[in-house]
């Protein structure tokens, strides 16, 4: 898998929730993603830098175009610093929240795209890596 | 911080979201609508979201919370002009918004606002 051109932004608040939206609607744009894969790919940004702010105490989001096959899709990396998930198995899980939330944000933003690996342990911060193909 | 303005039309308010909502904006607007509703006794809530390009875990939350509270208050709520490719998304992210009325458009909306009125008159009212 090719990736060309990787940009990050950082996520220290609630504002950059939105620059991230905003920057991953241009990103798939730039590429040709239709209206609904644009969606998808948006969401599913809103909802894992959210996550990072909320539960991980901030974060990068950083994001990459990458190639394979002939296809093209966007590739998005989420990591923040925080204390780490406990049991992944429970977070993945619908509904299962820490905090306030409503569960939403690991499985449902796993739902919205095409590739999901998340890394995390406790103490060792948390590493989202999704993909959606074009 | 931007404010989302809510009009008052006869016994109703409309609240349009023209603006990129952060989460502050979005709990905002649930503390205004609340205030606005107890101040105008208003009978229903039309909340247009066909500026939204994305509605996440948050917003939905926050679009649910706002008809519930209404509801408490006495009004109903209905969402209006969701894009097509932003309910795919909803309700694949697995939010169903089954709670919440929605319609079409504004004109649909409002039609469903004023036929639940005027059922309610000449009734007793809840």
């Amino acid at each position: 898998m090719a990736a060309t051109g990787s940009r990050s932004l950082p996520l220290t608040s609630e504002q950059d929730i939105v620059l991230a939206r905003q920057a991953i609607r241009r990103a798939a744009q730039q590429i040709g993603f239709g209206i609904v894969d644009q969606t998808k790919i948006v969401t599913a940004a809103s909802e894992l830098t959210r996550n990072a702010l909320l539960y991980g105490g901030g974060g990068t989001l950083e994001w990459d175009v990458v190639a394979e096959n002939g296809r093209q899709g966007l590739r998005l990396t989420v990591i923040d610093h925080g204390p780490g998930i406990e049991d992944l198995t429970l977070a993945m899980k619908d509904g299962y929240t820490t905090g306030t939330g409503l569960g939403m944000g690991l499985p449902g933003a796993k739902r919205l795209v095409n590739e999901f690996k998340i890394s995390s342990g406790p103490g060792a911060g948390t590493t989202v890596v999704v993909t959606r193909w074009k | 911080m931007e404010r989302i303005p809510i009009l008052k039309m006869g016994k109703f308010l409309l609240i349009t979201i023209q603006i990129e909502m952060d989460d502050r904006v979005a709990l905002q607007l649930q503390e205004d609508l609340a205030a606005q509703i107890e101040k105008t006794a208003a009978r229903g809530v039309l909340l247009d979201i066909s500026a939204l390009e994305m509605v996440d875990s948050f917003i939905g939350r926050m679009i649910g919370n706002i008809s519930a509270t209404a509801q408490i208050l006495g009004a109903r709520t209905v969402v209006v002009g969701m894009q097509p490719a932003v309910a795919i998304t909803l309700v694949e992210l697995g939010l169903s918004m089954a709670r919440v009325k929605t319609a079409l458009n504004v004109e649909r909306g409002m039609a469903m606002l004023t036929a639940s009125e005027a059922s309610e008159d000449g009734s007793d009212r809840e």
